[in-house]
């Protein structure tokens, strides 16, 4: 069936231009990493933190940002994947891919799969040597924190991809981190849990509280201890659903990519 | 005439800015059809609106007969389009690439496999398979391109300025080789802005400012004029 088979080669594709680059996989670990082992080590005295769910006892806060960080792969992985769709290096493979003869949703439905599932690999690798340096989690965790991965990852893509169709202004990596990754990461439980930001800001709390990027965290969180989380799940199917339906809005041949006007 | 790529009285603006006005083309299967214009005549509109990477409500596109509007998956099936901008990944294989392009199109398995030998076999490349894109040079890259643009067997061919970057020996080259697929049945369309690339038995259209300013034959368009002449005599008139 030509879907699926399409479906198949753009995620096959993905995974080959990904295991290809070896240094796209170090840089991709490297970043978590270093908040890890380096910014974690010094926070840890700085932060006291009370044992609150899913956590049974104290906790290192090593252990506490590790969750976080699986969300910041996600999250940096949705931003550079969909928004490298509008850079020239990949507009061509772009426009080819929009010439395929399925329907448009579908294809981007594959495209957003396929960084869904790189993220997911990236995570597996950070939390394999997150292990290594004597953070584990309940070995059951990591099965159960694939479906939690893979939801965020894809949530993530579809905000990227509707940035994409959006907004001319991001066209370069560093208004994104500016203007959309520094933020959601901040204002989120991913780096302080939310009652420690209310200690600071009720408001900044309450900002965090609504982000999707928080729920994102939350979900990979507590199925990391297999505990489940139905309100952060619901949370980050809602935002996929809103950031997916803006996505294929901004992408629909009537409107979207004439605001990008060729010459 | 076999139908092979119709443009009916199709018209585009970005916001206030008309790009294209009421332009009607007609290249039937067999045919090669240079579509000339300077930089900024609107052919990058047209293409896009050619391959539907966005629409208009006025005016009409339609692909060896299957509206482009109304039935846009069969109308892209018939269609291979080679773009300005390089679609092949560096980093794959040669092989790897066409198969990813089969698999876009609906090919998989062994259909693909003989698909890609094929298109290989005939750019004379079945040797280089195994090796990256990225050890190819400019002109094998641009071939590559067109095969892969053909692997689902198109009826009507779209090529978007094919020939940028490329040597005078390989833009020859890749010029006689789209000539030959239009004389084997392909309706082709060719944009560019360089007059040495029109033969003079090519359908012409001359794009100008949204406005399709000539229409034929090339050997009857030009009567005894050089046709680089005649290009900067209508476009350059107007300027």
């Amino acid at each position: 069936m030509i879907w699926w088979l399409a479906f198949r080669a753009i995620l096959h594709r993905e995974a080959l231009r990904f295991l290809g680059q070896r240094g796209r996989l170090v840089a991709a670990l490297v970043r978590p990493l270093v908040w890890l082992l380096v910014f974690a080590a010094g926070f840890r005295a700085a932060l006291g933190l009370s044992i609150i769910p899913p956590y049974q006892t104290y906790i290192t806060y090593e252990i506490y940002i590790t969750p976080g960080l699986c969300g910041m792969i996600c999250l940096f992985n949705g931003m550079q994947s969909s928004l490298s769709l509008v850079y020239d290096r990949e507009m061509g493979s772009m426009r080819l891919l929009l010439t395929a003869p399925l329907p448009r949703w579908w294809l981007l439905l594959a495209k957003v799969t396929a960084g869904a599932m790189i993220s997911l690999l990236q995570c597996a690798a950070f939390l394999a040597i997150a292990a290594g340096v004597g953070i584990h989690m309940p070995w059951q965790g990591y099965i159960v924190a694939i479906p939690a991965i893979l939801l965020a990852g894809l949530m993530l893509g579809a905000l990227g991809l509707m940035l994409s169709s959006f907004i001319r202004q991001l066209e370069n990596f560093a208004g994104v981190m500016n203007f959309v990754i520094f933020p959601m990461f901040f204002l989120s439980s991913a780096l302080y849990p939310l009652w420690k930001m209310k200690e600071a800001s009720p408001l900044l709390a309450q900002i965090c509280a609504v982000n999707p990027f928080t729920h994102a965290v939350e979900l990979i969180r507590f199925a990391l201890y297999l505990q489940p989380n139905l309100a952060a799940a619901g949370w980050v199917l809602l935002a996929l659903m809103v950031f997916g339906a803006a996505a294929l809005w901004g992408y629909d041949p009537a409107r979207g990519m004439q605001a990008r006007k060729g010459s | 005439m076999t139908p092979g790529l119709g443009i009916h009285g199709v018209s585009y603006s970005y916001g206030a800015k008309a790009a294209l006005s009421e332009v009607a083309l007609e290249v039937p299967k067999g045919r090669f059809c240079a579509l000339l214009g300077p930089n900024g005549a609107g052919k990058s509109t047209l293409f896009s609106l050619l391959t539907r990477l966005f629409t208009t409500r006025t005016g009409r596109i339609t692909v060896a007969g299957q509206d482009l509007a109304r039935a846009p998956r069969a109308a892209l099936a018939r269609m291979g389009v080679v773009f300005q901008q390089p679609t092949l990944d560096l980093d794959l294989t040669v092989r790897r690439n066409l198969l990813y392009f089969a698999a876009l199109h609906g090919i998989g398995g062994r259909e693909a496999e003989a698909r890609t030998a094929e298109a290989l076999e005939r750019l004379g490349m079945a040797e280089r398979a195994a090796e990256p894109v990225r050890a190819l040079n400019g002109g094998h890259r641009r071939r590559m391109e067109l095969a892969r643009a053909l692997i689902h067997r198109p009826e009507v061919l779209l090529l978007d300025e094919p020939t940028v970057g490329l040597d005078a020996a390989a833009r020859a080259a890749i010029t006689a080789h789209v000539h030959d697929l239009a004389d084997q049945g392909l309706a082709v369309l060719w944009a560019t802005h360089l007059t040495d690339e029109v033969r003079d038995s090519d359908q012409l259209a001359i794009l100008h400012r949204g406005r399709l300013l000539a229409d034929g034959i090339t050997r009857d368009l030009r009567g005894d004029e050089p046709l680089r002449e005649m290009f900067l005599r209508l476009t350059g008139a107007e300027a």
